[in-house]
């Protein structure tokens, strides 16, 4: 087909409303895109200002500033909020923004469909954030919902979360169908599944990931809400249920789940660390197998979260070395990561710093998890803060520095402005610091024996937990300055070449900032 | 605009063959209801002990072995009742049948209808527990205060494990008045 005739084909497209109409009707990548990145930063501080309470509440031993039914709210929806507000759109925006631009693709493959998977997300949350308000209070059972805890024992306005959960699991399952169909059928020829960038690999197997567990637990929320209102007895052992069913069935969602939220971030890393190490990733191919065996093994390692439920030898025996087994392909990504800035002419511009910071404490947060993997030990570890500490590492400055360092390095494409080195270098030594120090001594207060979600301590507990709640509320002012300088770079700033990192590589560099509202109209040329 | 089309009509498959994934593990989740209960029945892993009311037939008393029992009696949260084994702990030998039984009272002015469900551990010794008689098979209607005591008959296998010296049997009550018929257990 001829360009001309392209370009005609999209000529009612190029009109794009303006006001309100614009961003709700949307079916563009790049809006789409954005719409899901401030919705996660929007919940990334309304999830944070629940983690202060609970910091507030932890800052010395006894109950001081709310009481133990609401902190338990606290921790509940800080967790839910986290996860599926934060984390998982934050990554689904990236995913949006980059992988037509990756791929030289015009647009995500079923633009009508994205449109109205973000859409989903904003009234799940209104659903999910108003049932504090609610007779009984809201859910507060943790963000695993464990029956009976959330059956039998729960508020009433547990149907409303249920609700919230089946939304949001649609919005992320139509996320995760598009980007496999948009990567399997819109790559520009030439474009070969071995030359995408990492990133889109990553994101190609979280789809996969995606679209197989989250009808999982849709269909556990399903379970509890029929055992709930409906009278059957799926985790109710009095009517012949057990609620230990109910955690196999859990995590064998959450288990790949935790992967859906990390392995994005690996993608990031992997495009950052060249570009400022100015060498090629090493071991390319080793990367993309890595992260599929990450994804396969993720399917059966689920009951190293239940070891203290009781089960026997042997499949305590099958879990621990599966879940050890794991450590392998990660540790092969982490060596690539090492390996990739060995000897090259390295810059410390913020994205990289907060890339290199990512394999730095990812790699502490993976190595606990694999002390936890050592089922006799995990006795010890279950239900305290030093589960708390670990995924914590793994979550923040692995999972959330990634999406930072995906941030700085991607803004002078999405806005043509490049943002203050000052601001990001500020933003990223202060984030640094503090998340240290919130998340380090939760180790050793772990390890001491403080259980995890209960607002009160033994007064042994009380120097970690002062240092964890200034370091927290440290944390959580340092993410002002990454709004400021959001805003800041949004509205101007210096303007950014088509290719502001000189080692930088990739489709997205080719088009001029800030990329076009309808870019690669026509595939581009690959070699 | 034929190349347009055909990529449409290709998306539109992918997307359906996507959907029907998405159902293949909605289904599969629902399924793994009863393959978690037959895994459990098969393996006894989950304390549930085996099928109803087994015969004790032609077997030999191992006189050389003894097996400490506890007995554990347990009540859910909300019900008022009154629940104890006569003895909280028996010394056994494996192929011998053994007598006992729990005390039960509706502590509330109204009739109940009460479910024992048992649960053994360790779960790897469940199925090792044969019961030729107990309340747990049958719901327990009890009228306003009423009391009774309720048997208990078991054996333990021949082939009991070795290397476990110490069982606990564990019974938790639930009211299931109302609950109806449907509400029956499914495996004691």
């Amino acid at each position: 087909m001829s360009t001309i005739e392209h370009t005609a084909d999209h000529d009612h497209h190029d009109h794009k409303p303006t006001g309100i109409t614009r961003w709700l009707f949307t079916t563009n990548h790049k809006d789409i895109g954005t719409m899901y990145l401030i919705f996660s930063l929007l919940m990334f501080f309304v999830g944070g200002g629940m983690a202060m309470v609970i910091r507030m509440e932890l800052f010395q031993p006894g109950l001081q500033i709310v009481d133990p039914a609401f902190f338990n709210q606290m921790t509940t929806m800080h967790g839910l909020i986290m996860v599926f507000g934060a984390v998982m759109p934050g990554m689904v925006g990236f995913a949006n923004w980059m992988i037509p631009m990756m791929i030289g693709a015009p647009d995500m493959a079923l633009p009508r469909m994205n449109n109205w998977s973000f859409w989903l997300l904003p009234a799940a949350f209104t659903i999910m954030i108003l049932t504090p308000f609610m007779d009984g209070g809201g859910p507060a059972f943790g963000w695993t919902f464990y029956a009976p805890l959330s059956t039998t024992y729960a508020p009433p306005s547990t149907d409303f979360f249920i609700f919230a959960v089946h939304i949001m699991g649609m919005s992320s399952i139509m996320g995760a169908i598009n980007v496999i169909v948009t990567i399997m059928n819109m790559r520009a020829p030439g474009m070969t599944y071995m030359k995408m960038p990492l990133f889109v690999w990553t994101w190609f197997i979280t789809a996969f990931l995606l679209i197989a567990v989250m009808p999982v637990l849709a269909s556990v929320v399903t379970m509890m809400l029929t055992d709930r209102n409906f009278g059957t007895s799926f985790f109710d052992a009095a009517g012949g249920g057990d609620p230990v069913m109910f955690q196999h069935i859990f995590w064998f969602f959450g288990h790949p789940e935790v992967y859906i939220m990390i392995l994005p971030s690996f993608g990031l890393a992997s495009a950052i660390i060249p570009t400022f190490a100015r060498k090629k990733l090493f071991g390319y191919s080793s990367m993309v197998y890595a992260t599929g065996s990450i994804a396969g093994l993720s399917f059966i390692v689920w009951a190293h979260h239940m070891f203290t439920t009781g089960m026997p030898l042997a499949a305590e025996l099958f879990f621990m070395y599966a879940t050890m087994l794991i450590a392998v392909p990660t540790g092969v990504k982490v060596f690539n990561w090492v390996a990739t800035m060995w000897q090259g002419s390295m810059t410390f511009e913020t994205p990289m710093l907060f890339a290199i910071a990512f394999v730095i404490l990812f790699t502490i947060g993976g190595l606990s998890g694999v002390m936890m993997a050592i089922a006799p030990l995990d006795t010890q570890y279950h239900d305290t803060y030093f589960i708390v500490a670990h995924f914590h590492y793994v979550l923040f400055p692995g999972a959330i520095f990634g999406g930072f360092a995906g941030a700085y390095y991607w803004l002078p494409k999405w806005t043509g402005h490049m943002y203050s080195e000052g601001l990001g270098k500020a933003h990223f030594w202060t984030s640094m610091i503090f998340v240290n120090m919130t998340f380090f001594p939760m180790h050793f207060s772990g390890l001491a024996g403080m259980p995890r979600r209960i607002p009160d301590y033994s007064q042994q507990f009380a120097d970690f937990n002062m240092w964890s709640s200034i370091g927290a509320f440290g944390l959580g002012l340092s993410q002002l300055i990454f709004v400021w300088m959001l805003i800041k770079t949004a509205r101007g700033g210096e303007k950014a070449p088509a290719k502001p990192w000189d080692g930088a590589e990739g489709l997205e560099w080719t088009l001029p900032s800030p990329a076009p509202y309808h870019s690669f109209s026509t595939p581009p040329k690959i070699d | 605009m034929n190349d347009r089309t055909e990529l449409k009509a290709k998306n539109r498959k992918l997307l359906l063959r996507l959907l029907s994934v998405v159902a293949g593990m909605t289904l599969f989740a629902f399924a793994l209801v009863p393959i978690y209960d037959v895994f459990c029945d098969y393996t006894g892993i989950n304390g549930k002990t085996g099928g109803q009311e087994e015969a004790a037939t032609d077997m030999q008393i191992d006189g050389s072995r003894e097996i400490s029992l506890d007995f554990i009696a347990m009540k859910s949260s909300d019900i008022k009742a009154s629940f104890h084994p006569r003895q909280s702990k028996m010394v056994v030998h494996p192929g011998k049948v053994y007598l006992t039984d729990f005390f039960v009272k509706n502590d509330t002015d109204n009739p109940v209808i009460l479910q024992a469900v048992p649960s053994v551990s360790p779960g790897l010794a469940a199925l090792m527990l044969h019961k030729t008689e107990c309340f747990c098979f049958n719901q327990q209607p009890l009228a306003a205060g009423e009391e009774k005591w309720m048997t208990l008959r078991f054996f333990l296998d021949t082939e009991f494990p070795e290397d476990i010296h110490n069982l606990t049997l564990q019974y938790t009550l639930y009211d299931i008045t109302g609950k109806g018929e449907t509400g029956a257990v499914a495996a004691n």
